[in-house]
């Protein structure tokens, strides 16, 4: 079954009176645990695109499917219901809550999916092991490093296991050594299942992909499996 | 899905203190005004209280029974026999606490110097202290001893108008059943004041017994008063008290037998409820103010949240939380500052400097703020209900916000 099937994605946006092409009849299928980098400059799309798969963003005109879910005809409500129960996200710019600490912004996302307090504290001890922030759960994001930070946004991503994580230049605010184990980070739980879609323009990440989708002005120029050529720390 | 209110609680209460000096202001400003709508509504009340108070004490007597003609002439044509039967089993019935008899007529009384129309009352001591009707105090002398007692009891100003004194003899005249005229001679044996200057013009107080000899009564009284728990509930004192009476009877409230008085207390929680909603209408544009920002703050904050899954409900639900917090804290602290400050000044603030205008306001020297929980409770509510309301707002933007636009806020 396709993970997440785009037919035809078409999107514009107004901006200072002018009409900027977003995504200009995009078609792309992701099959389950695929490991994809989406490629580009600046305004290429790929963020629109990567937005549009987590229903963040609804085209103009197109399709777009996850899993059985027809996201183009959602609302509101059911829309976030489908990021809540199927999707990770992990920014930029880490988006943690300040006011919470790195336990409480990883326990969010299963509080509000009504999970129960001992099921939650079990898998949040997990998740920050598994992304080696043990020892500081209790620090709120104002006293970790921007690495730290990204951890815990990729360890609430996937706290709630969703079967797909999507990354907006997920290592753009990070050195090349916390880059890099956050991208081996992705690999290891893309081998365990979970479908990563990454939108960067970081010649490294791309290095980790099995898929890499290039895009330009809003177009779809290749679209092509590769060996990855990163070594995973 | 569950509702994770354990979650929303803690982030509101977090978050509102992410700008504690905005929150603090805030906090002061709904505390401050939860204390003026409770301070004025205390004020407003005892003024309200005292006026309806001094009203019944010239009645005197929340219900009150009458022979059916009396009211369109308080003669002693109109008197009634005393309460026996039925009547008498109904009057000793709760919820009355205390009833008593008692003869009212318009007479004269006379000093050597000067007379005066008043109105006379021959009262049984002993029932009229169960009633709480006595005058509000005797300056000099005593009040009347029995219902044999031959003395009389003057107000101050009647006095002062008479130009008598303590110890001295007035005449009381009136007219008897046959229109003969009925008067006998009276010692003043104690002189009262009144919170009213007016009431100590107009009633003289003399022995039911006497009275009666007096004007040929026999054991016929003018009227029957009665008191129950609460004078503002006063008017379910009546029915059980009707079905008693015979046809040439007539029972009434200080409600019907003074509809100003009575008008009074709905004017009084008429005006409450617009001083609370009008300070409260001050209120909330900072209200309002203060959550606008702390969503405008935290717009990122709020797509993330979407972004996660949060439904808008949610977001909704969220900033009200956050709404609600500050208010319950305001009206912690407000009501708390209204106890503390209005409760010590229950025992009376002396308004003397102003007794002249007062007095034309049915008051006395003395204001009696009184604090009354169902003024808090109503303040909670207006301040609860419409906080809420004009919370919605800021919270139905927050909840519509594109999670797209709001992350990319900076």
């Amino acid at each position: 079954m396709s993970s997440i099937r785009c037919n035809d994605l078409c999107k514009t946006f107004e901006q200072g009176g002018e009409t900027i092409v977003g995504l200009d009849h995009v078609s792309l299928s992701i099959e389950e645990g695929e490991f994809v980098c989406l490629s580009g400059p600046s305004g290429s799309g790929k963020t629109t695109l990567l937005n549009a798969m987590g229903g963040l963003d609804t085209p103009d005109s197109g399709r777009i499917q996850v899993g059985d879910a027809v996201l183009t005809d959602l609302s509101r409500g059911q829309l976030a219901d489908m990021r809540l129960q199927n999707v990770g996200f992990v920014f930029q710019a880490y988006n943690l809550v300040p006011v919470l600490s790195a336990r409480e912004n990883v326990e969010f996302v299963m509080q509000v999916q009504g999970v129960d307090a001992r099921q939650r504290s079990q898998r949040v001890q997990e998740v920050l092991a598994e992304v080696g922030l043990e020892g500081l759960e209790s620090r709120l994001p104002a006293e970790l490093s921007g690495g730290q930070q990204q951890r815990v946004a990729v360890a609430r991503a996937i706290a709630s296991k969703p079967k797909l994580v999507l990354a907006d230049e997920p290592t753009a605010n990070l050195d090349t050594r916390s880059a890099a184990q956050l991208m081996g980070l992705f690999v290891s739980l893309n081998q365990r299942g979970i479908t990563f879609v990454i939108a960067t323009h970081d010649s490294r990440v791309m290095g980790y992909a099995r898929r890499l989708v290039k895009l330009q002005d809003g177009r779809m120029i290749s679209d092509e499996a590769q060996e990855p050529t990163a070594m995973v720390v | 899905m569950r509702l994770p209110l354990a979650t929303l609680l803690r982030l509101a209460w977090r978050n509102l203190w992410r700008n504690y000096r905005r929150t603090l202001i805030m906090l002061l400003a709904i505390a401050v005004g939860v204390w003026a709508m409770i301070a004025m509504s205390a004020f407003l009340r005892g003024m309200t209280d005292q006026m309806v108070r001094s009203g019944l004490n010239t009645l005197p007597g929340e219900v009150q029974i009458h022979q059916s003609n009396y009211r369109a002439d308080p003669s002693v044509v109109n008197s009634m026999p005393p309460p026996d039967g039925d009547l008498l089993d109904a009057l000793n019935q709760p919820p009355i606490t205390a009833w008593t008899s008692r003869v009212r007529v318009p007479a004269m009384v006379s000093s050597e110097y000067d007379s005066r129309g008043v109105i006379l009352l021959g009262v049984d001591p002993e029932g009229e202290t169960a009633i709480g009707a006595l005058p509000d105090t005797i300056v000099e002398g005593r009040f009347l001893s029995d219902a044999d007692d031959r003395g009389v009891v003057l107000g101050q100003r009647l006095v002062e108008r008479l130009d008598t004194a303590m110890g001295k003899r007035v005449v009381l005249m009136s007219q008897d059943p046959d229109n003969n005229v009925a008067d006998r001679g009276a010692r003043v044996v104690g002189i009262y004041r009144a919170r009213l200057r007016s009431t100590e013009d107009t009633l003289v107080y003399a022995a039911r017994n006497p009275t009666q000899s007096m004007l040929k009564l026999g054991s016929a009284v003018s009227e029957v008063a009665v008191i129950g728990g609460d004078y503002r509930h006063s008017e379910s004192l009546v029915p059980p008290l009707a079905a008693a009476v015979t046809n040439m009877q007539l029972v009434q409230s200080w409600q019907q037998l003074d509809p100003y008085l009575g008008s009074m207390l709905k004017v009084q929680d008429g005006f409450t409820l617009i001083f609370m909603v009008v300070i409260f209408l001050a209120l909330s544009f900072g209200l309002v103010n203060t959550l606008v920002m702390a969503v405008f703050e935290r717009m990122r904050e709020i797509g993330l949240m979407q972004a996660l899954g949060m439904r808008p409900g949610l977001i909704l639900l969220q900033v009200l939380i956050e709404s609600v917090l500050l208010l319950s804290l305001g009206l912690i602290v407000g009501n708390v500052a209204a106890w503390l400050t209005i409760k010590p000044l229950e025992s009376g603030i002396d308004i003397s400097a102003v007794a002249d205008g007062m007095e034309m306001m049915a008051m006395g020297t003395t204001l009696y703020p009184a604090l009354d929980g169902r003024d808090m409770l109503t303040s909670t509510a207006i301040v609860v209900g419409l906080g809420i309301l004009a919370s919605l707002l800021p919270a139905w933007r927050a909840a519509r916000l594109d999670p797209i636009r709001a992350l990319a806020k900076t």
